[in-house]
């Protein structure tokens, strides 16, 4: 009766736990935004933080190109996206790319940025592998390719690491809306592949798909991370200019920092706002297709098909070679433009940055783990909450789940800095903790509450009828049953944690150095071989727990068939 | 009175009052009763609110009780009633011996001898390290029958438990489930659509529609 009634506070604290952290964010933005709080004491209520981010050179582009690259980005993903699974689904080459995207999931942001930077820099593999026949260079060309004033190599970047995702949440949701069924009855109709796929598979898949499409769009336009990379300077992107003033030396920018993460805040509103509109067009756009019945399965349906193709291609393989040529530029001793590769190989950058790498990821690695264990602790107990009293998660809880993927990060985060300042806590550990567990929980609740459900319940039934109890059935046989999930989960969840920058930067005040942190500390400096040892090391800090848990449940279970192919 | 398993009026309807089916039966010891009737009427839904797992979909009312203990409010585990369902559902994580012995309480004086002796019992001696997953369906079948009788039900139910295995193991594994029973004066009831198998069981039959 005791382990039921803490095991019901669980849920609760678990919203206290994603809420909390954002709630104070929220606050310690809002107050200094409108001078009712300065660090360094004092404060009442004035617009100068608002007059003085109005003043600001180059706002006004820095806004535009947040809007302009997030919503690009994130529509060539999901036409990218929807194009792959509409023209392919179900065929070979469909499998073959799935496997090639899936671990591109989790390399961090940082490292895919670092890697496309490498490849489309003037020595970078693209430049090389066409001069000097193509374009006649001999020597690494005056061009700004990466950092272009149009924002265009950081909408590249967005959407080459965007799709996978959106693929997999594709992927996840389609066995739910029988597409294979409707597939069927619409190609029978002698509808084409793509035609017939948008019209009948896509209302249903969409609606499934929304929160994390607006993820990836809030994502989009206020990150920091690939902006830093890959996005122009002068003006950079908005985020990028309020983590400036965030991180300035001068204490008073903080007001001026506040105001723009609302700026920010009501730019990600406003872009979703407009994308709903969007979505409403397109919807009225397709009942007509449906009421013309033209079927379309001649050459543009193939276009479609070739384009989907081609855009989810490029995207793997331009992260997969900038990843490559990570790993050549960090073992490169001599390499002379144009060759494609270097005249040797050495280990003098793992010798001179090696040890404070792995020093680095120790700690990166440490801190994961504990984000995701807490967070798996918490998600375990909300499920089986919900198990017990017998409810699903309704449509608020969903919500909740996806606030913190949805709110945007240098929304919230910069206020939760300057309310630890205020406060005199300790920035540090401890805070940078607490906010990993806001953005780790999500996805790991997301990743398992499908498995935890699909779980033959009545295997509890035949456990309660050997006298076992709901505590025995969840130690003795659900959680071992489910160890490969949990530890996958629990991978997702470290992965997750590795790859955040503003929690760790803001949260820590600068005090905690991480894999993400170093590598984008770095990132402007333009030491090809210190850059390819971080990141190398960055990205195999998120592989690694994938590692560790496809590998576990092999040998804890070598000797139970049905627990290996289950 | 009071002996065996007994079912007072159970009422079972969803959960916006829609019934579902009405039932009541009266199983002595070392008796079994079937329940019959086409796929979609609920048989199962029967053995659910018996075992205490109704899904949260369906409500009942009506009285259940066990060798005169009400069976209504007590939690699942502590209802002694044991369930064997169509597909045997042995704890794929667990050996065969653990997945015989789950039901002993932990410090069961000579486990090992119990759980071995259970083995033996049905023709499995040697069994207790394997993994169940290299058993055949009817050494499944009874290694699940073995698990769910070593911790001591007062009732047995079973959900189809033998539309599964082929037609001559089906006729052997009817006999060893019924025998078993009546030698520990269990009441059972049976769940099925296969006319044969409520015939073999001997009791009554109960027809839903």
């Amino acid at each position: 009766m005791r382990t039921e009634s803490r095991l019901s506070v669980v849920p609760a604290l678990t919203i206290l736990l994603l809420l909390g952290p954002i709630a104070a964010g929220l606050v310690g933005t809002v107050l200094p935004a409108f001078g009712l709080m300065k660090v360094g004491g004092g404060g009442s209520f004035s617009l100068e933080p608002w007059h003085m981010l109005f003043a600001e050179p180059g706002l006004f582009q820095a806004a535009w190109i947040s809007v302009k690259t997030g919503l690009l980005s994130t529509l060539g993903a999901l036409v990218g996206c929807l194009l792959l699974v509409a023209g392919w689904q179900g065929t070979r080459t469909f499998s073959a790319l799935e496997r090639l995207l899936s671990p591109l999931l989790s390399v961090p942001h940082a490292a895919a940025a670092l890697g496309l930077a490498f490849l489309l820099a003037p020595s970078g593999w693209a430049a090389r592998l066409n001069s000097p026949w193509l374009t006649g260079w001999e020597r690494p060309p005056d061009l700004l390719i990466v950092g272009d004033p149009g924002g265009w190599a950081l909408i590249a970047g967005l959407m080459a690491k965007e799709l996978p995702f959106l693929m997999l949440m594709a992927l996840a949701a389609l066995p739910q809306i029988n597409s294979r069924e409707r597939m069927q009855v619409v190609l029978s109709l002698g509808y084409g592949r793509v035609r017939g796929w948008v019209l009948v598979v896509l209302p249903a898949l969409y609606s499934q798909l929304r929160l994390p499409v607006y993820a990836v769009l809030a994502y989009s336009m206020s990150n920091v991370d690939v902006s830093t990379v890959l996005g122009p300077t002068a003006p950079p992107t908005l985020a990028v200019l309020i983590l400036r003033w965030m991180t300035d030396a001068d204490l008073a920018l903080r007001g001026i920092g506040a105001a723009g993460a609302l700026l920010q805040l009501a730019i990600v509103v406003g872009g979703i706002a407009l994308w709903r509109l969007g979505e409403i067009a397109a919807a009225a756009l397709a009942r007509r297709a449906v009421e013309s019945g033209q079927r379309s399965a001649g050459w543009r349906d193939q276009t479609g098909r070739v384009l989907g193709i081609v855009i989810a291609v490029l995207a793997g393989v331009s992260i997969l070679a900038g990843l490559a040529s990570q790993a050549v530029w960090s073992f490169a001793g001599r390499w002379r433009f144009p060759d494609v590769l270097p005249a040797q190989f050495g280990l003098r950058s793992w010798e001179r940055h090696g040890e404070s790498a792995l020093d680095v990821t120790l700690v990166t690695l440490g801190l994961a783990a504990l984000a995701a264990i807490i967070a798996l602790f918490f998600v375990l107990g909300c499920l089986e909450a919900e198990h017990r009293r017998g409810r699903s998660m309704g449509r608020a809880g969903l919500l909740l789940l996806y606030l913190p993927l949805i709110l945007p990060q240098i929304a919230f985060l910069p206020g939760l800095q300057i309310l630890l300042l205020q406060l005199g806590a300790a920035q540090g550990f401890l805070p940078v903790l607490a906010t990993h567990i806001v953005f780790v929980l999500p996805y790991m609740f997301l990743a398992l509450s499908g498995p935890f459900h699909a779980w033959d319940t009545r295997y509890a039934t035949v456990a309660a009828g050997l006298g076992t109890g709901p505590e025995g059935v969840l130690w003795r046989l659900r959680l071992p049953m489910l160890l490969a999930p949990i530890l996958t989960v629990t991978a997702v969840g470290m992965a997750v944690s590795v790859g955040q920058y503003l929690p760790t930067l803001l949260a820590g005040g600068g005090r905690l150095t991480t894999l993400t942190t170093e590598a984008l500390a770095l990132s402007s400096g333009g030491d090809r071989r210190a850059i390819g040892v971080w990141t190398l090391a960055l990205t195999a800090a998120a592989w690694v727990p994938f590692a560790a848990a496809l590998v576990v449940p092999r040998l804890v279970y070598r000797k139970r068939q049905a627990m290996l192919h289950g | 009175m009071g002996e065996g398993l007994k079912l007072d009026k159970l009422d079972i309807q969803h959960r916006n009052g829609r019934p579902l089916l009405a039932i009541s039966a009266q199983v002595p010891a070392g008796e079994t009763v079937s329940v019959m009737g086409p796929s979609g009427v609920g048989k199962s839904t029967v053995l659910a609110a018996i075992t205490g797992t109704l899904p949260p979909a369906f409500r009942y009312s009506g009285e259940m009780s066990l060798n005169g203990r009400r069976l209504n409010d007590l939690p699942p585990q502590e209802r002694r009633v044991g369930i064997l369902f169509q597909d045997h559902l042995l704890f794929p994580h667990l050996s065969v011996g653990q997945n015989v012995g789950f039901g002993l309480l932990r410090r069961t004086p000579d486990r090992r001898e119990k759980v071995a002796e259970a083995l033996s019992e049905i023709g499995l001696e040697g069994f207790a390290d394997r993994d169940p997953a290299t058993l055949s369906g009817g050494q499944r079948a009874r290694v699940a029958l073995m698990r769910t009788l070593l911790a001591e039900p007062e009732a047995l139910l079973l959900d189809e438990p033998f539309s599964r295995l082929d037609a001559e193991l089906r006729g052997k594994m009817r006999e060893l489930v019924f025998e078993r029973a009546r030698a520990r004066q269990l009441p059972v009831l049976l769940v099925t659509h296969d006319l044969a198998d409520a015939e073999a069981a001997g009791g009554e039959i109960i027809q839903l529609t």
